[in-house]
């Protein structure tokens, strides 16, 4: 049962994700990454990590992605391939070739291979992680929430500028 | 097959088929209700009271023809109404409706799923409803379903934040997110005779969430998306037959699930003082699903009385509501809330 749900999803995950790279009509590669961003969810389940889950469909799939599609709906962005830039192509498929191997040798390294020993009780359940994240790792949460201050500050700055020029 | 799944069909079966009754029931109140408030009569015709006036609408439009305009797109013009259904079949999962009950020796919790999640699974699941809408909007290719689409996104994304919030100062003194530990916490009174409800305590919390629900379900005042003097009827203008009804259904069970958690987490959910829930557990699950929907009927009356009362906001004034008032307000709350749990008041 287990294997057939993992299965599921995780060929929903690989063909939605080929969809959001591939499909010409942007509405559609965002609509593909909902499915994406959920069927993950459904495998953070399966691996024992409900609120992971949670949080992911509700700050993913029910805000930063609606605001994607925002963006797209309201600049009316055309689906006719105009954005088929030869060399930044093959410079994303390299970075991303790049950072994956990076990934897998640093997780190699640091686990001693596959298979890796899965994820406690502890690990994943509320009240260790709530410790975690704002005992343990207090500096670094921090840090995450000043740096996305930054980002709301320049947007807002930015957004601004061009306000004031126009009056 | 085990017990626990059958148990957990059933559950999921009796909460399916409350909520299936919501919608025709609802349109009924409402426009009873609405013709009461302005000193009409109301359909009246169809059965006692009118009563079957939703059953012979349901007929109607399942023989209306169902028009998918020839420019749009025929995928998502389609997918989207039944997205529309998904929040509203999915959030009740969570909602405990009595404590746990021994049915032939197995012990039952009288929720469909008692995740340690909780009422964060329901807030995930309802923030998905938004998809429904902006795909109406963008596949009918017609400029008013596509400004209701764009006000849509706005609006519910606006006001998630404010109503997440004061959810998230009514979770604080419990300690948990699970919905049956928030009822329990809730039993016991004030004073000895005042009961000891959130809505009390959370008062302005209270308010925020309320007036974020109707954001969030679209109702008037804050029905922007659909504001037919200026869009026709936004993103459902060019449904028709079933399609239409599948959003007036998730419009209404929407309200429905937000109506019951709005007795959970602030009237003592299926708790009432005085009611012992003991006997049989049938009997108890009754009591508890009774009281649930009875203080949810206060919820859902409330939402027409709203509609037949108060005019239509402007966008700017709902998006000033929601940033400038709202979050503020829910901040406040919040802070409030933190510094009481802290300091061992609530």
């Amino acid at each position: 049962m287990e294997v057939a749900v993992f299965l599921l999803f995780a060929a929903l995950v690989l063909v939605s994700a080929l969809v959001v790279v591939l499909h010409r009509n942007p509405i559609y590669a965002v609509m593909s990454l909902v499915v994406t961003l959920v069927s993950i969810a459904v495998l953070f389940v399966l691996l024992g990590a409900p609120f992971l889950a949670a949080i992911q469909v509700l700050v993913y799939t029910g805000a930063i992605v609606v605001l994607f599609l925002f963006v797209i709906m309201l600049l009316n962005v055309s689906g006719d391939g105009s954005t088929a830039f030869g060399l930044q192509k093959i410079v994303a498929a390299g970075a991303a070739v790049g950072f994956s191997t990076l990934l897998l040798v640093l997780f190699w390294g640091r686990f001693g291979g596959l298979p890796l020993s899965p994820l406690k009780e502890a690990d994943v359940a509320l009240r260790p992680l709530a410790r975690a994240l704002l005992g343990t790792y207090l500096l670094p949460f921090e840090m995450v929430g000043l740096l996305l201050l930054a980002a709301v500050t320049a947007a807002t700055v930015l957004a601004r500028r061009g306000e004031s020029e126009k009056t | 097959m085990s017990f626990d799944l059958l148990a957990t069909l059933a559950k999921t079966a009796l909460w399916m088929a409350l909520l299936l009754q919501v919608t025709p029931i609802m349109v009924w109140v409402e426009r009873r209700g609405s013709a009461m408030i302005q000193d009409r009569l109301g359909p009246n015709r169809v059965g006692p009271f009118g009563l079957f006036q939703s059953l012979a609408d349901a007929v109607k439009f399942l023989c209306k023809e169902d028009i998918t305009p020839a420019e749009a797109d025929k995928f998502m013009h389609g997918l989207a109404p039944v997205l529309a259904l998904i929040p509203a079949l999915t959030t009740f999962v969570v909602i405990p409706f009595g404590p746990d009950v021994t049915v032939l020796g197995h012990r039952v919790p009288l929720v469909v799923a008692g995740a340690e999640t909780g009422v964060l699974l329901l807030l995930a699941l309802a923030s998905l409803g938004v998809y429904s809408l902006v795909m109406a909007g963008y596949s009918s290719n017609n400029k008013y379903s596509m400004l209701g689409a764009v006000r849509a996104s706005a609006q519910l994304i606006s006001y998630e934040l404010a109503l997440t919030l004061a959810v998230v100062a009514v979770l604080m003194p419990v300690g948990s997110f699970e919905l049956n530990e928030v009822v329990r916490y809730q039993q016991g009174s004030f004073f000895g005779w005042l009961p000891r409800w959130n809505v009390i305590p959370q008062f302005i919390g209270f308010l925020v969430f309320v007036v974020a629900a109707f954001a969030e379900t679209n109702r008037l005042p804050f029905d922007l998306p659909e504001a037919e003097s200026e869009l026709v009827a936004g993103y459902h203008t060019e449904y028709s037959s079933m399609k239409f009804a599948l959003f007036f259904m998730g419009e209404y069970m929407g309200m429905a699930t937000l109506s019951c958690l709005a007795a959970t987490l602030y009237l003592g959910g299926w708790h009432l003082p005085g009611l012992s829930y003991s006997g049989p557990w049938w009997w108890v699950a009754a009591q508890g699903m009774g009281v649930l929907v009875a203080k949810a009927t206060l919820f859902l009356f409330f939402f027409v009385w709203v509609r037949w009362t108060f005019p239509r906001f402007r966008f700017d004034q709902l998006m000033r509501l929601g940033w400038k008032v709202l979050l503020p307000l829910s901040i406040l709350n919040l802070i409030a809330v933190a510094a009481l749990t802290v300091g061992g008041v609530l």
